[in-house]
C-alpha cells in the first residue's frame, strides 16, 4: 500500500468506522449533496485534538486540552457554494447538512454519485504519529520549568518569564464527488517564550519560538528550546538600550528568515486565485509582468518536510507543491483551490485550506519565500550609508486592493555609515505591495526560514503558515517611527 | 429591507427544552469532577445556530448554514488546575472531556490563587437584559437583503466597479455556566449583521472599503440600501488617495477607528498584564491617565446591547462602573485570579468588558473638524505595533488630510505613531458621533499631536 492510500485507510479507520460510515453511506451522501447542478462536492472529515500547557512566574498552572470533530459539508456550482456543517458524526446529521449544502443550486435533478473511490495522490512530509502522546506529561512540564531557568540564568534583569508548549493532533478524510478519497494525519507542535527584562524603572519583552509538523521528540533534539529562551533574553536586553526609531522613507535592510513576512503581506494575498479572479487583488491581470527585481524569485512551497506550512494534501485533496509565483522579477502565478482554478482555467496549486470543518476552503499561503541571491550579507549593510537594519517582527496585514501593507519590527538598528549601530524601538514598516519588490537593489545568499511560528488569518480564518528570505536591501521603505 | 420583514419577531430555534439539555450536561460534567475527586469544578456548555449569505455581483456566492455546539470543563484539586473541553456533548464525550482536565491538574502546580470565583461574588438575580431577539429570514429572504445592499452601492456611482459583496448574517446562541458553588446561569442572544464591501476604481488604482451594522434586535440593523450606499462612499472617498510627507500633526480618529485605542487602554489595564508587569499602566490606578474632563465606564445591563451580560464568564455579577473618573484610573478589569494575584477583588470581567463607553462631548464630527483645523483623518488602521508593555504605537494608517476644518484629500501609505501614554493625555475632544456596533462605544477622537510617517 503507498502512502496516501495508507493515510485514507487510517482516516476511515479513525473517522468512519466509530460513525458507522462505510462506501455505501459516503456513496449516498454525496449523491444527496450532488442533486441539482453542482460542479463539485465534497465532504471533509476531521478529527483534532489540541494541547496547551503555560507556564508563569517559574511554575507550570495551567493546562487544557480540547477535541473537535465534525463533518464540513460543500457543494459547488459555478462561483457559488453552498456549505454546511455537522459536530455529530451520523448519517441522518450528515444527509441534512449535505441537502442544505446542495439549496445553492436552485433545481434539483438526479444525484450523481461515484462508481468507485479511488486514492488521490499525496505526499509524505511529516510522520502521522500523535505528537500529545509522544511526550510524558510530566516531561513537557520538565521542559517548560527548563526553559525558564534558562531565560532566568541569562541576567538579573530578567523579570517574568512566560512560556507555552502547545500541540495538535489531527486526522483528516476528504471525499470527493469525483470519486477521489483523500487522507491526511498532521502533527503540529509549537514552543513559545516571551521574557520581560526591567532595569532603570524601564520594561521591555523579548519574545522567541518554533516548532513545526512533528512530535515533541524531534523539538527535544539538540539545543533549539534552551536557544528560544536565549534569544527572547537576547531581544529584551536589546530592546532596553533601544531609542525611539526614526520617522519616514529611507533604505531598509531586513534579515533573513522570519522577516519574510514582508513577501507574505506584500504580494502572497495579493496572489491568492479567488481576489484575481475577482479582480479585486492590486496584482490582478498582470501575469508576465514585471514586479520585481531581476534578482528576485518567489515561491510558495508546500512540500518542504516537517514545516509549519506544509501538507501532504491541501485541504481539498490536491497534493501540495512548490508553486513559482515571481521567477527573475516577474510574475507568473497565482495560488488556487479547487473552484478558483476551474474558474480560471488553470490547475489547481495545492493552496485550498480552511481552519476546520466548519469554514469553507479558499486559496491560503503555505510556506512563502525568496530564494538566496548572490550578495554576503555583510556587504549589503556596508553598502548603506543611513538607514535601518530589522531582523525581527511581529504580525503584519494587508490592503488587498490598494496594495498598502504594514508589518512590524520587534528589533531594529540603525546602520550608519556602512556599520550596524544603536537598536531602535519597533517600527511599524509601510509599503506597496505591487512595488517594494521592484526596490529590491540586493539580495544575500543566506536564505532562511522561519523557525515555524507563523499563523496567517484570512476572512476569520486561521492557518499555520510559513516564511522565509535572505537578507534583503530595500530602498525607500516608509518606516514609522517617531523621530522626525 | 422591508418595515414588515423586520417586524417579525421569530420563535428561539432553543427553547426551553434545549436550555435544559445544556444545563444537564453542564450538570452532569460537574457531577463527573466530583465523582473524580476535585475540591472544586466549573463547566460552561454552549449552543449556536446561523446563516449567513453573500451576494456578489448581485449573484448568491455562498450560503452557510453554522452550528455549533460545545462543553469545556475546569477543575481544581485544591489549588491545582486543569481545562478541557469537547464539540462532543454525548455522555462519553462528557465524561472523557472532565477526566482530561483531571488528568492535567495532576501535573500543573499549587497555585494559590486558583480556584472558583468567591460565592459572595456571584450574580443572584439575573436581569432580563433582552438580548434574544431570533430572525430567520430564510434564505431567500437573505438573498434579497444582501442583493438590495449591494446593489444601493452599484447604483450610487458608475466609480463602483467591483464587489466582495453583501453579507447577511443571523445568529442565535445559548450558554450556561455551571459551578460547583451552586451557581447555575443561562444566557440567551442573538446577533445579526449586514455588510458591504466594495471597490470603487478611476484611472488612479482601486480602493476598497465596507460598511457594516449590526444589532441584537433585527429591527435596530441600519437600512440594506444605506449600508450599501455609505460602503461605496466610502470607497469612493478614497480615490486618489497620497502619501503625506513626514511630520508631527494633530489627529482625529473617526470614531470606529477610535474604538482600537480604547482597545489598548483595556489591554494596559487588564489584570493578566498588570500582574505580569506588563503593561504601561502599572502602578496608575489612582492618577491621571487621560484629560479631567474623560470619563470611561462601564455599561454592563444596557437593554440588547452588544456587550450585556448579567454575569461573567466565571458567573461573577456585573455592574455598571467608571473605570477612568475627571481622567483618573479608577479601576482595572479583572478576573478571579488576576484579582486575587493583585490583592483585590473580581470586577466581573472574566471574558472582557461589557459595553466600555467614552463618554462623548458636545461636537459633532463636523465641528471636531473645525476643532482640529489642519491635520489628519484616520479611517483605517493596518498592522499590529501596539505594544502593551510599554505602550510603543506604530500602525499603518489610511485617511484624509484636512485643512482649516475641511477634509482636503484622501491619503494613504502612511504610519502613525507616538506612546499611548502621551496619546491618551494628549486627547483634546471626544465627539458626539457614537458608534454603538460594538462592545466598545466611542465617538470620534481628536489628539494634539502625533508622527505620521510618510515621504
Amino acid at each position: 500500500m503507498d502512502t496516501s492510500t495508507h493515510l485514507v485507510e487510517q482516516a476511515r479507520k479513525s473517522l468512519l468506522e466509530p460513525a458507522g460510515l462505510g462506501d455505501a453511506e459516503l456513496a449516498r451522501l454525496i449523491g444527496t449533496l450532488m442533486s441539482g447542478r453542482i460542479d463539485h462536492g465534497d465532504l471533509y472529515f476531521q478529527y483534532s485534538r489540541h494541547e496547551s500547557w503555560s507556564l508563569e512566574e517559574g511554575q507550570v498552572k495551567s493546562g487544557a486540552h480540547s477535541i473537535e470533530s465534525g463533518v464540513g459539508v460543500r457543494a459547488v456550482a459555478g462561483e457559488k457554494s453552498g456549505f454546511a456543517y455537522s459536530d455529530d458524526l451520523v448519517l441522518p446529521a450528515l444527509l441534512e447538512a449535505a441537502g442544505a449544502a446542495r439549496a445553492i443550486a436552485a433545481h434539483g435533478g438526479e444525484g450523481r454519485a461515484p462508481i468507485r473511490w479511488r486514492s488521490g495522490e499525496g505526499l509524505r512530509l511529516y510522520s502521522p504519529s500523535d505528537p500529545i502522546a509522544s511526550l510524558d506529561d510530566r516531561e513537557k512540564v520538565a521542559l517548560l520549568e527548563r526553559i525558564e531557568r534558562e531565560a532566568r540564568a541569562q541576567d538579573p534583569r530578567v523579570k517574568q518569564v512566560m512560556a507555552s508548549l502547545s500541540a495538535v493532533h489531527e486526522v483528516i478524510l476528504i471525499v470527493r464527488s469525483d470519486g477521489v478519497l483523500a487522507g491526511d494525519v498532521r502533527p503540529l507542535v509549537r514552543v513559545n517564550v516571551t521574557v520581560i527584562a526591567e532595569a532603570g524603572g524601564r520594561r521591555e519583552m523579548g519574545n522567541a519560538g518554533g516548532g513545526g509538523r512533528f512530535t515533541y521528540q524531534e523539538l527535544l533534539e539538540g539545543d533549539t528550546v534552551t536557544g528560544y529562551a536565549r534569544e527572547a533574553v537576547r531581544q529584551a536586553l536589546v530592546n532596553l538600550e533601544a531609542a525611539p526609531a526614526p520617522a519616514g522613507e529611507m533604505t531598509v535592510v531586513l534579515g533573513p528568515g522570519w522577516p519574510g513576512i514582508l513577501l507574505h503581506e506584500a504580494i502572497g494575498h495579493g496572489l491568492e486565485g479567488d481576489f484575481n479572479r475577482k479582480g479585486t487583488s492590486a496584482f490582478a491581470g498582470r501575469i508576465g509582468t514585471r514586479v520585481a527585481a531581476p534578482e528576485v524569485t518567489v515561491v510558495d512551497d508546500g512540500t518542504l518536510a516537517g514545516r509549519r506550512g506544509s501538507l501532504n494534501v491541501d485541504d481539498e485533496g490536491t497534493p501540495t507543491q512548490c508553486t513559482v509565483l515571481i521567477e527573475n522579477g516577474v510574475l507568473k502565478g497565482y495560488m488556487q483551490d479547487l473552484m478558483n482554478a476551474r474558474l480560471m482555467g488553470v490547475a489547481p496549486t495545492g493552496n485550498g485550506r480552511r481552519e476546520s470543518y466548519a469554514h469553507l476552503p479558499m486559496p491560503r499561503m503555505t510556506n512563502t519565500y525568496m530564494l538566496a541571491g548572490r550578495h554576503d550579507p555583510r556587504e549589503i549593510i556596508a553598502s548603506v550609508e543611513r538607514g535601518l537594519y530589522a531582523v525581527n517582527f511581529g504580525g503584519g496585514q494587508v490592503d488587498i486592493t490598494s496594495g498598502k501593507f504594514v508589518f512590524s519590527a520587534s528589533e531594529a538598528y540603525l546602520i550608519e555609515h556602512g556599520r550596524v549601530t544603536r537598536p531602535v524601538k519597533g517600527a511599524t514598516l509601510i509599503g506597496n505591495g505591487p512595488d517594494v519588490l521592484t526596490r529590491v537593489t540586493m539580495v544575500g545568499n543566506d536564505l532562511e526560514l522561519d523557525t515555524g511560528v507563523g499563523t496567517c488569518g484570512k476572512e476569520g480564518q486561521s492557518v499555520p503558515v510559513g516564511v522565509g528570505q535572505p537578507t534583503l536591501r530595500i530602498d525607500g521603505l516608509t518606516v514609522g517611527g517617531t523621530q522626525t | 429591507m422591508s418595515a414588515t420583514e423586520i417586524a417579525r419577531r421569530d420563535e428561539p430555534v432553543f427553547g426551553e427544552p434545549a436550555r435544559e439539555r445544556l444545563a444537564d450536561i453542564a450538570q452532569a460534567a460537574l457531577e463527573e469532577a466530583r465523582r473524580q475527586g476535585v475540591s472544586a469544578a466549573e463547566a460552561a456548555a454552549h449552543l449556536s445556530q446561523g446563516l449567513s449569505v453573500t451576494v456578489r455581483l448581485g449573484e448568491v456566492e455562498t450560503v452557510e448554514q453554522t452550528r455549533d455546539k460545545g462543553l469545556s470543563v475546569t477543575v481544581y484539586f485544591g489549588h491545582r488546575t486543569g481545562s478541557a473541553s469537547t464539540t462532543d456533548l454525548s455522555p462519553a464525550a462528557v465524561r472523557d472531556t472532565v477526566r482530561a482536565a483531571c488528568a492535567i491538574a495532576r501535573y500543573t502546580a499549587e497555585d494559590p490563587c486558583a480556584g472558583l470565583a468567591d460565592p459572595d461574588t456571584l450574580a443572584r438575580d439575573i436581569p432580563d437584559l433582552d438580548l434574544l431577539h431570533p430572525w430567520n429570514p430564510g434564505v431567500d429572504g437573505a438573498i434579497a437583503i444582501a442583493r438590495e445592499c449591494e446593489g444601493a452601492a452599484f447604483a450610487l456611482d458608475k466609480r463602483i466597479t467591483n464587489s466582495e459583496g453583501a453579507t447577511l448574517s443571523t445568529y442565535e446562541g445559548v450558554e450556561v455556566y455551571a459551578n460547583t458553588h451552586g451557581f447555575l446561569g443561562t444566557l440567551a442572544g442573538t446577533r445579526h449583521n449586514l455588510s458591504a464591501a466594495v471597490i470603487a476604481q478611476d484611472a488612479g488604482g482601486m480602493q476598497r472599503d465596507f460598511w457594516f451594522t449590526v444589532a441584537r434586535r433585527p429591527g435596530e440593523l441600519e437600512a440594506a440600501s444605506d449600508v450599501g450606499a455609505r460602503a461605496a462612499r466610502r470607497a469612493l472617498r478614497r480615490l486618489g488617495a497620497r502619501k503625506l510627507p513626514t511630520r508631527r500633526a494633530p489627529v482625529i480618529y473617526e470614531a470606529p477607528a477610535a474604538a482600537s485605542l480604547l482597545s489598548h487602554f483595556t489591554a494596559a489595564v487588564r489584570g493578566e498584564s498588570l500582574y505580569r508587569d506588563a503593561s504601561f499602566l502599572l502602578g496608575a490606578l489612582g492618577k491621571p491617565v487621560f484629560p479631567e474632563f474623560v470619563r470611561i465606564h462601564e455599561q454592563p445591563h444596557l437593554k440588547a446591547g452588544l456587550g450585556s451580560a448579567p454575569f461573567d464568564n466565571e458567573g461573577v455579577a456585573t455592574a455598571p462602573r467608571d473605570l477612568v473618573r475627571e481622567g483618573v484610573l479608577q479601576g482595572y478589569v479583572l478576573d478571579s485570579y488576576s484579582a486575587r494575584k493583585l490583592k483585590m477583588r473580581t470586577t466581573g470581567n472574566a471574558g472582557g468588558v461589557h459595553n466600555l463607553t467614552i463618554d462623548p462631548g458636545p461636537l459633532g464630527f463636523e465641528q471636531l473638524l473645525k476643532q482640529m483645523g489642519t491635520g489628519l483623518l484616520v479611517t483605517e488602521l493596518i498592522g499590529f505595533g501596539v505594544n502593551i508593555v510599554t505602550g510603543d504605537y506604530s500602525r499603518g494608517a489610511a485617511g484624509f488630510w484636512v485643512e482649516n476644518g475641511e477634509i482636503a484629500y484622501p491619503v494613504e501609505e502612511i504610519t502613525i505613531a507616538g506612546n499611548l501614554r502621551d496619546m491618551f493625555r494628549g486627547i483634546v475632544a471626544v465627539g458626539a458621533d457614537v458608534d454603538i456596533r460594538g462592545n466598545i462605544r466611542t465617538g470620534s477622537i481628536l489628539i494634539d499631536s502625533i508622527t505620521i510617517a510618510g515621504n
